[in-house]
């Protein structure tokens, strides 16, 4: 009974903790820079299959690699956004009119980054295994890999959200999420803000999708759409731009998720969409919104 | 006749009261204006009173009738019918088509078309718009925008009728114009409450005004003794001073 | 009177057009019958888009949605009814669905709208998944396909009644409603217009054809499992048709869908392996470059033309 519920509890945090991770990043990009990023979850899978080609071919460690590419993932992020959706910002008519741009272009890169998956790595689901040995902790026994992926996604939210908190482009970032207006009022660069936001958001879901790749869930270029609609659904259940929320929502929905698949696995999406459903019904500004 | 009566009428927005126990009502024919500071809640008020947002309490009865919480299409065929302060005109559509939507849609009584394009022109005649059923909405001027949203509104068979300050951004020659159109509404039989900060046009036009501040009733009454009331005159300060000095 | 012999002579066109159409299988191979009954897929998918989505500016991403409850009922009934009530059901059963999930989410802002029709697919797509592991036991199930000239002439009665909705729609009262609150819903529901009725039921209307389309589909295919069903970019690329051929008029979105499905049935024969790879990236060229589609091209073409003549004279 203890090891069913400990097994829940670090089930939960673990997912939850990359649930907040993605969430984060979906959060900057449509926050921050108004972009409905539909291909979020790809760059995830991207992230996976970095890890996976990272260990698998060059022996390289998962943490290390985590290091090595979160800058490169950060640098995709922002040159995406300053070749093409700043260009669509400057060309559109209205803000509603570049969200509905931005976001039909993003599904061009869904296809894009799927399509490229799909030649570079084939459709076979791939796995690695690291750190799969057994550790014994207070009487029950959970999968080392596990464990690791559990503190290293709390470490980068930490330390993501020290960033957040204590720097001056964090605090930038944090202002521009809750008023992109005010924000550029107040001598905010918003153009360096957009770009930078969106690359975080990128850097987030490729270390997601590395961290995913740890807890041996299987990779396949077609695993992204499901985080993408994670994502969505913890920003709208934290609240849109809230950053804190979104962590706090990932949380919320890792434990949702991680009892709903003890009860019946494979309902856990519906019961995520339900709860989706029932925010956008009762409360869009989310539960966890002033 | 007692057209419109708003009893105990209050609406919080997140802990800020915009509408704080409101009071008052109108008589069938009267032109009242309904002013008071930026904030005051003027707006907010004909929002609670056309549907547009519902109030946490209070009582507002049309002809009799609890209308208090009714989605503004319902509210429209009962006989309330407003205009905007932020012109709401529907941009790519002809102007004939805009006073039409008023006629079939708006009235309880659902209309044929057989009659509606004479009744379409009549009412452009009425507002000063004669001759413009082909043009484009947005291609028209400020003013005559604002008589499209009037002609769309009198297409409804109100017999009240909210104006939200129909006279902002006009000259003095339109103002007249706009203070004339009132109150030729009136004379058709139409209540008319209008939100104004042209107050030559309050002054002129209306039988009665009603003072607003911080979402509550100041003042009521008739537009001379408003001017000379004290706390009235502390709120505006200095707005009264552009008025001849007989009323 | 320049504007009436124009109208006339596209409705013309559209006439032969249509009798070519209909007496295709007489003259073209059975390989064009089958190619011609997937374009008009697209076009069918991209007119019931429009039919919702264009008037009001709410970006549906549910089409995959309907079309895949349509295939579903298709599916299931096929051996039991007779055809056209087959189709009938499809449509009216994602009428259904369009109706209860649009009275719900109607009235939340454009993008949220947006996201939500966008996890209905996946929601439905998934229900489907676990119902046919836990409580059918197979996943997926075998179809009854049918000969593919009545698979075409199915599509091809789809096709003329949603074309009839689409035209009546525009040209009635209902149509001057749903405008309305395409330009201002605030203004339209103080005229008088039931905003909320007015959307949802456009949006089943639209949503019927969906699923009567799927339906039809389902007849052409052997086997059917919750991804092909709902396969997501029967979301996408209606709209992505949609904005390529514009929305001002009738015929601008099946000329747009009409090459846009052309092209992508040549690409996904000819490059099966990068296929999404150059429909991604024509999808970014077209929103990039041509934001309004071929009708914003050609207005553009226009507006130049006009210039050049004034400065000439």
């Amino acid at each position: 009974m203890f090891i069913k519920f400990l097994d829940i509890v670090i089930g939960s945090l673990l997912m939850g903790g990359i649930y907040a991770l993605i969430a984060v990043g979906f959060s900057l990009q449509y926050g921050v820079a108004r972009v409905l990023n539909v291909a979020h979850g790809e760059f995830l899978m991207v992230g996976a299959f970095a890890a996976w080609s990272l260990f698998t071919l060059g022996g390289i460690n998962p943490i290390l690699s985590l290091v090595l590419c979160a800058p490169v993932f950060f640098m995709i992020g922002f040159l995406i956004h300053i070749t093409l959706f700043k260009r669509l910002k400057a060309s559109a008519e209205s803000l509603a009119v570049f969200e509905g741009n931005s976001m039909l272009a993003s599904f061009g890169l869904l296809f894009i980054l799927q399509n490229l998956a799909l030649i570079i790595w084939g459709a076979p689901v791939k796995g690695y295994s690291y750190l799969a040995y057994p550790i014994s902790f207070l009487g029950a026994v959970f999968s080392a890999n596990r464990i690791v992926t559990l503190i290293t996604s709390v470490i980068i939210s930490v330390v993501f959200y020290l960033f957040l908190a204590r720097t001056r482009t964090g605090k930038a970032i944090r202002a521009a999420a809750q008023d992109p207006v005010a924000a550029a009022h107040m001598g905010v660069s918003i153009n360096k803000m957009l770009a930078l936001c969106f690359g975080f958001g990128t850097m987030m879901a490729g270390l997601a999708g590395m961290l995913v790749s740890m807890t041996s869930i299987m990779v396949t270029p077609f695993m992204g759409m499901e985080y993408t609609l994670i994502a969505m659904i913890v920003v709208v259940l934290g609240g849109l731009g809230n950053i804190k929320g979104s962590f706090i929502g990932g949380f919320i929905l890792g434990l949702v998720g991680t009892i709903v698949s003890y009860i019946q696995p494979g309902l856990s999406m519906v019961a995520f969409y339900l709860i989706f459903l029932l925010l956008l019904l009762v409360k869009p500004a989310g539960i966890l919104a002033k | 006749m007692k057209i419109l009566d708003v009893q105990g009428l209050k609406k919080n927005f997140g802990g800020l009261a915009a509408t704080a126990n409101v009071n008052f009502n109108i008589e069938q024919g009267e032109i009242v204006g309904l002013i008071g500071p930026n904030g005051a809640g003027k707006t907010t008020l004909f929002n609670l009173i056309s549907g547009a947002i519902t109030p946490d309490s209070g009582v507002i009865t049309f002809k009799g009738k609890d209308i208090a919480g009714l989605k503004p299409y319902r509210i429209c065929r009962v006989g309330i019918a407003r205009t905007f302060q932020s012109v709401k005109i529907f941009a790519k559509m002809s102007v004939f088509n805009h006073v039409i939507i008023g006629y079939l849609f708006g009235d309880h009584k659902h209309k044929t078309s057989g009659t509606s394009s004479e009744e379409a022109e009549k009412i452009l005649d009425f507002v000063g718009l004669s001759g413009m059923s082909d043009r484009r909405a947005a291609d028209l001027t400020l003013v005559n925008q604002k008589r499209l949203e009037v002609a769309r509104a009198l297409a409804t068979q109100p017999e009240l009728l909210l104006l939200d300050e129909v006279m902002a951004g006009l000259n003095p020659t339109e103002v007249s114009e706009a203070m004339e159109l009132v109150r030729k509404i009136r004379e058709k039989g139409i209540t008319v409450i209008m939100i104004e900060h042209v107050m030559k046009a309050i002054m002129t036009i209306c039988d009665r005004v009603i003072v607003l501040h911080h979402g509550e009733k100041l003042a009521e009454g008739k537009p001379g003794d408003i001017t000379r009331n004290k706390s009235v005159i502390e709120v505006y300060l200095g707005d009264f001073a552009c008025l001849p000095s007989k009323t | 009177m320049k504007d009436k012999t124009k109208k006339y002579s596209l409705f013309a066109g559209f006439i032969v057009i249509l009798l070519l159409l209909i007496s295709l299988p007489s003259y073209a191979s059975s390989y064009r019958v089958i190619f011609v009954t997937n374009i008009l897929m697209y076009v069918i998918l991209t007119l019931s888009w429009v039919i919702f989505s264009g008037p009001t500016g709410y970006i549906s991403l549910a089409t995959a949605a309907f079309f895949g409850i349509g295939v579903y009922t298709s599916a299931i009934l096929s051996n039991a009814l007779f055809l056209p009530l087959v189709i009938f059901i499809g449509g009216l059963a994602s009428f259904c669905l369009a109706f209860v999930v649009g009275s719900l989410t109607l009235r939340l802002r454009g993008m949220y709208f947006t996201m939500f029709t966008f996890a209905l697919v996946q929601l439905i797509s998934n229900l489907a998944h676990w119902y046919e592991v836990n409580v059918t036991g197979t996943v997926g199930r075998l179809v009854l396909s049918l000969e593919s000239t009545t698979v075409y002439y199915s599509m091809l009665v789809v096709f003329c009644l949603v074309l009839l909705a689409s035209y009546y729609i525009k040209h009635s009262r209902f149509g001057l409603a749903l405008q309305s609150i395409g330009e201002s819903e605030e203004a339209a529901a103080h005229s008088g217009i039931n905003v909320t009725l007015v959307k949802v039921t456009t949006f089943a209307i639209s949503a019927f054809f969906m699923g009567a389309v799927g339906a039809v589909m389902t007849m052409r295919w052997t086997y059917v499992d919750p991804p092909t069903a709902f396969d997501i970019r029967l979301s996408f690329m209606p709209l992505l048709m949609a904005i390529f051929g514009g929305m001002g008029n009738l015929f601008s979105p099946i000329i747009g869908s009409s090459i846009f499905a052309y092209l992508e049935e040549i690409l996904t024969t000819k490059f099966p392996y990068y296929y999404m790879l150059l429909f991604g990236g024509a999808m970014l060229l077209v929103i990039v470059f041509m934001p309004h589609g071929i009708e914003g091209v050609f207005q553009k073409l226009q507006k130049i033309n006009k210039r050049e003549s004034v400065e000439k004279t």
